[in-house]
């Protein structure tokens, strides 16, 4: 009972990493309907530049919310010199554009950094007095995080007038033009969250997973289960879907299939999802008139 | 009256293709402005290429000066308030956050929220409907919704495009003497493209009739109503 409460809830733990990386893609996806490839490679970049600036003897804190604000002007910069050049270009084009992104990022962080795995502590204390063998303090402290993300997203979203033009420019862009929302302007902002989003998720992750320029490849598909489940036009949908996946993910690994292939429990969510319900739980089915 | 707005040989083009072929009218100041013509004229086209959503070519002015705006967001910023056919609604946000967006550009906040009171006075409908999902409110509710978020820019001039499409008679009676009204009283300048040409020469006070992208008319609404050819077929009597 013990083990099945610890897998739960390091799960919801994992899970939240995963929710992320959900909310990054999400957050490209409703702005330009396309799913952004390279979003993990782009975290693992970042939570190079973490590690460098914590190595060279800032705090972590410190290194955090610095690479946080990095992380989203390099975003903005991408979005800006790059996936702008190919406004109105086919569906398919964009698409190569972000797995060209993701080669040419992973190899940048090799070439930058080496592909030597390198540990990357966690910010948590090592040993916790509560809860002693149900969780760790880094998976605490990652669930912690992820909901303060989510709760600053969110009310980014609700209550400020940038949140609100953004949404406008994502549903509407023509309308958004009219009444003088800078479309362009607010296209860069939401890679630039999606950029921060993504370095916070690396940076929870790196002190599991360790970090070397792969790190994120099986948990951006893991993000890509929790997005399409929860829904990839709703941000909520999507994060809850990264702790289902996280839950689901933790537990399969433990009883049904094995730790070995447990990668492959986000491959069977993705087809299920799409078999079953493409607009995912909580997502809108479109229904087009032809 | 002067001339709010100017144009001299306004041409517009879809890719490679022309639209308008050197368009000029000109709106009087505090006047209201009609478009007429059939499907396809180039009437859309016109307020599009006044809010800069379509290339365009020869020289605009507006409020005395050269009006050269690149993108369509500087329309807006320039005073220029555009209500696009289909009325633009972003149908996921509430009513309240369509028209706060309409003054998105605006940064006398406590101007725009007295506004917003002024916008419900024209429309009470949308008071009731603050809170609710634009994309739930019915065509005409729409429509106000547009003519509301237009107005909370505070333009110099408003751009209509087919107020009355597809709305019930009674429910277009009513916007139509909602519009007199801000006219009247806002001062609002307005330029307003219409099927129905009887509905917009009651309301406006100058027209253009366009056919293929060229002035054919233009003058005062009573001249235009006068006219053989734009009675037999526009007026249909």
């Amino acid at each position: 009972m013990i083990a099945l409460v610890h897998q739960i809830l390091s799960g919801i733990a994992m899970g939240s990493i995963y929710a992320c990386v959900a909310l990054a893609i999400v957050m490209i996806y409703q702005a330009t309907h396309l799913v952004n490839f390279a979003q993990g490679e782009m975290a693992t970049f970042s939570t190079y530049i973490a590690w460098k600036l914590v190595d060279s003897g800032m705090p972590y804190w410190a290194a955090f919310f610095l690479t946080v604000a990095i992380s989203f002007l390099l975003g903005m910069a991408i979005e800006r010199f790059i996936i702008r050049q190919f406004d109105g270009a086919p569906v398919l084009t964009v698409v190569i554009v972000f797995i060209g992104l993701l080669v040419i990022i992973n190899s940048a962080a090799g070439w930058c950094f080496s592909y030597t795995i390198k540990s990357f502590d966690s910010p948590f204390p090592a040993t916790l007095s509560l809860g002693r063998g149900y969780i760790s303090p880094h998976e605490l402290g990652s669930i912690g995080v992820t909901f303060a993300v989510l709760g600053l997203v969110y009310a980014f979203f609700r209550f400020t007038p940038l949140g609100l033009a953004m949404r406008a420019a994502a549903q509407n862009p023509v309308s958004a033009r009219l009444v003088g929302i800078r479309v362009n302007q607010m296209l860069a902002i939401g890679w630039g969250l999606a950029a921060a989003i993504g370095a916070v998720a690396g940076m929870m992750a790196a002190p599991i997973v360790y970090l070397d320029p792969n790190m994120m490849g099986g948990i951006l598909l893991y993000g890509f289960a929790a997005a399409l489940l929860g829904g990839i036009d709703n941000p909520w949908g999507a994060a809850l879907g990264g702790f289902i996946v996280g839950v689901l993910e933790n537990i399969a690994g433990a009883y049904l299939v094995g730790e070995e292939i447990k990668l492959s429990v986000a491959l069977a969510i993705i087809i299920g999802v799409l078999v079953a319900k493409p607009s995912g739980l909580f997502g809108r089915a479109i229904v087009t008139r032809v | 009256m002067a001339a709010l707005l100017e144009t001299q040989g306004l041409r517009a083009f879809y890719g490679a293709t022309q639209v308008l072929h050197g368009i000029d009218l000109a709106v009087e100041d505090g006047g209201i402005t009609a478009l007429l013509g059939a499907n396809g004229a180039g009437k859309t086209t016109l307020l599009r290429a006044l809010s800069s959503m379509v290339r365009r070519e020869g020289t605009i002015r507006f409020g005395g000066k050269a009006y050269n705006p690149r993108e369509a967001e500087d329309a807006a910023r320039l005073g220029i308030a555009h209500v696009p056919d289909g009325r633009g609604t972003f149908l996921d946000l509430t009513v309240e956050q369509n028209l706060r967006l309409g003054a998105y550009v605006r940064r006398d906040r406590d101007a725009v929220a007295s506004d917003l009171g002024r916008a419900f006075g024209y429309f009470p409908r949308l008071k009731e409907r603050r809170e609710q999902q634009a994309g739930t409110l019915s065509g005409g509710e729409q429509q106000m919704l547009a003519i509301s978020r237009a107005l909370m820019l505070r333009p110099r001039l408003l751009l209509l495009d087919e107020p009355s499409f597809g709305l019930a008679p009674l429910v277009v009676r009513d916007i139509f003497d909602i519009l007199r009204a801000i006219n009247r009283d806002e001062g609002v300048s307005m330029l307003m493209v219409e099927q129905n040409a009887s509905l917009a020469l009651a309301l406006a006070d100058h027209a253009y009739l366009i056919e293929t992208g060229r002035v054919v008319i233009g003058g005062a609404a009573s001249a235009l109503r006068a006219d053989e050819s734009v009675r037999r077929v526009y007026l249909g009597y």
